[in-house]
């Protein structure tokens, strides 16, 4: 048995090339080895409760509301108006559902974006099995929501506006400055999906009139199992889980200290790099963008050119089918994500991509490619020479001639 | 015990090919490559696909899939008869637009054509891909049938060119997957236009 396993992976070894290269930091993040430190130095003395009155319970209080300070103090916000939940999708299931219900009285129109992620979609869809109007946005071909759009659609009783910050397949940053500022003279709550973008890209709650934003350790380079929503204070919510009060009775669940002193340490480190960061990767965003579109026939730019992610790279080839595409990736060592119906569960192209105007079959030939913290200029020098060679194995074997391209 | 087994075992083995010729199914055996949810068998076919390309002369094409689907098939066959005298599959060629798992079963259904008389031939079916490729997820089974349609459709061209009569089982496949391909294009008219032009 022992001979055999160890026959199996030397083959493995001779098949695989020595180089494997993350870029897919988009759909989750390894956590940063200083979080990793700090957590194997201090979570042994954080286990009590925190509702506990004990001394060991009041450390993990400590702990938590520390915890709370640091993530306030990234987004300019009060440490009460921060609230932990376990994921981006239950903080993003609270915002819209709780708000709503919680208004329900005064209103039951929702406004969302078409290119939300799918925990704020099928909320709203939720919703509206449950009597409560919704309004989907378009986009423009970038995925820009266009915030006069957004003036025009509320209505007398809407009660809540949700735009994501940043959309995490095409990278694109939407106007949510502008987008608040409308909701704020019209009296209507903003909350904004800023998963991919909380610790890259700067927020501040008050300059940008958010009421309600939803943010995510794993994303940033922290454990996974800890995110939060801000709330604005005054805002009328109503909490998802019922108990025992913890999270000032928002969020009832014995509280998750652990995870969330790993988010607060992975926030106080992207708040401290980011500038610098953010410049770092959009050189190789940018680089690895124009290389593929100069060396590629037939490939085109997802997203907007310059108002997106600093890590995301989204394209799309002719005549390339995505799975095939991120199979022979992963095989080459490089792991990548595609919008592909092929690749997806349901067989549906992304609804980002249809969204933002491309045809099922173009959305076929997506590839995201998600910079990050250690990704370096080499690693985009090595996708840049293994890319074409890829699409154009996959054209070969392909009926279409796509010599004319 | 498991000591001794590694003292039976030789240090040095025989080599295998990087690349096996034609059947691969015991590739997964010695230890391949799976990948996502694909068995080694797939991932080998799909590495290094085997009869890809195209028969300039062919005496039968099949085209099945659709490119807004996902997938486009094309099947060639060369036709010649044994020494029975019995017509069969002498050459068969590929090309594909497609999943991993697309093209593993045009890869797979050329392996299990090759050589076959045209009757056996039809009569390949989903399951014999299946088999061939050591199991496919069940999302993708479709891929299977759609490899199986592009043979049936090769052969009836054959037919058809050569002015015969079709045998009713074969008339009723292909009257079938006809109707399928009309709905679909019928859905996407704008785009097939699109795919013929690009046809070469």
């Amino acid at each position: 048995m022992v001979k055999k396993t160890a026959k199996k992976s030397k083959k493995r070894v001779l098949t695989s090339p020595i180089k494997r290269i993350y870029m897919d930091f988009a759909a989750a993040t390894p956590v940063d080895p200083r979080v990793a430190k700090l957590a194997d130095k201090n979570l042994p003395e954080i286990f009590a409760n925190s509702m506990s009155f004990h001394s060991f319970g009041q450390e993990s209080r400590e702990v938590l509301e520390q915890s709370r300070t640091d993530i306030a103090g990234i987004i300019n916000a009060k440490p009460a108006e921060i609230f932990f939940t376990g994921s981006a999708t239950e903080s993003n299931n609270l915002a819209l559902k709780g708000v709503m219900f919680a208004n329900r009285l005064r209103g039951k129109h929702l406004i969302i974006s078409p290119i939300e992620h799918a925990c704020v979609l099928e909320s709203a869809a939720w919703l509206e099995r449950q009597g409560f109007e919704v309004t989907r946005l378009k986009v423009d071909n970038y995925g820009l929501v266009d915030p006069k759009d957004v003036e025009a659609a509320i209505r007398p009783d809407t009660i809540l506006v949700s735009v994501m910050h940043a959309n995490n397949e095409i990278g694109t940053i939407e106007p949510i400055a502008e987008i608040g500022k409308i909701c704020r003279q019209k009296g209507v709550h903003f909350h904004t999906d800023a998963a991919q973008s909380f610790g890259k890209v700067a927020i501040d709650v008050e300059k940008m009139n958010i009421d309600l934003l939803t943010a995510s350790s794993q994303k940033i380079y922290g454990p996974k199992g800890a995110a939060c929503l801000y709330v604005r204070q005054g805002v009328k919510i109503e909490p998802l889980l019922h108990g025992g009060g913890q999270e000032s009775g928002l969020r009832s669940s014995t509280v998750n200290v652990p995870a969330i002193y790993g988010f607060a340490q992975a926030g106080l480190i992207a708040k401290k790099e980011m500038a610098k960061e953010a410049a770092r990767q959009i050189k190789l965003r940018d680089k690895l963008i124009n290389g593929i579109l100069a060396s590629i026939k037939g490939s085109h730019l997802n997203g907007h050119p310059t108002k997106r992610l600093p890590g995301n790279v989204n394209v799309w080839f002719e005549f390339v089918e995505g799975e095939s595409m991120i199979i022979q990736l992963d095989i080459n060592g490089i792991a990548g994500s595609t919008g592909s119906a092929c690749s997806s569960a349901k067989l549906t192209a992304s609804h980002v991509l249809t969204a933002i105007g491309l045809k099922p079959q173009e959305a076929h030939g997506s590839l995201r490619l998600s910079l990050g913290r250690w990704s370096k200029e080499s690693d985009v020098n090595y996708v840049l020479k293994l890319l074409p060679k890829i699409i154009a194995r996959l054209r070969e074997i392909s009926p279409f001639k796509t010599d004319n391209l | 015990m498991e000591k001794k087994i590694i003292k039976k075992t030789p240090a040095k083995t025989v080599k295998k090919p990087a690349v096996c010729k034609t059947k691969c199914s015991g590739c997964a055996k010695t230890g391949g490559d799976a990948r996502g949810p694909y068995t080694a068998t797939v991932m080998d076919h799909f590495k290094a696909p085997h009869n890809y390309g195209k028969i300039t002369d062919a005496d039968g094409i099949g085209k099945v899939g659709n490119i807004v689907c996902g997938d486009v098939m094309w099947l060639y066959i060369k036709v010649a008869k044994n020494k029975a005298g019995q017509e069969i599959i002498k050459d068969i060629k590929f090309e594909t637009f497609g999943c991993v798992a697309a093209i593993a079963t045009s890869s797979a259904i050329t392996d299990l054509a090759k050589g076959k008389t045209i009757e056996d031939a039809v009569g390949i079916n989903k399951q014999d891909i299946v088999n061939e490729l050591g199991g496919l997820p069940p999302i993708k089974l479709h891929c299977s049938v759609l490899a199986a349609d592009a043979l049936v459709e090769a052969v009836y061209d054959y037919y058809t060119k050569q002015k015969r009569e079709i045998p009713a089982a074969l008339e009723e496949k292909h009257q079938r997957i006809k109707k399928e391909k009309d709905i679909v294009e019928e859905k996407y008219k704008d785009w097939t236009q699109k795919e013929e032009e690009m046809r070469g």
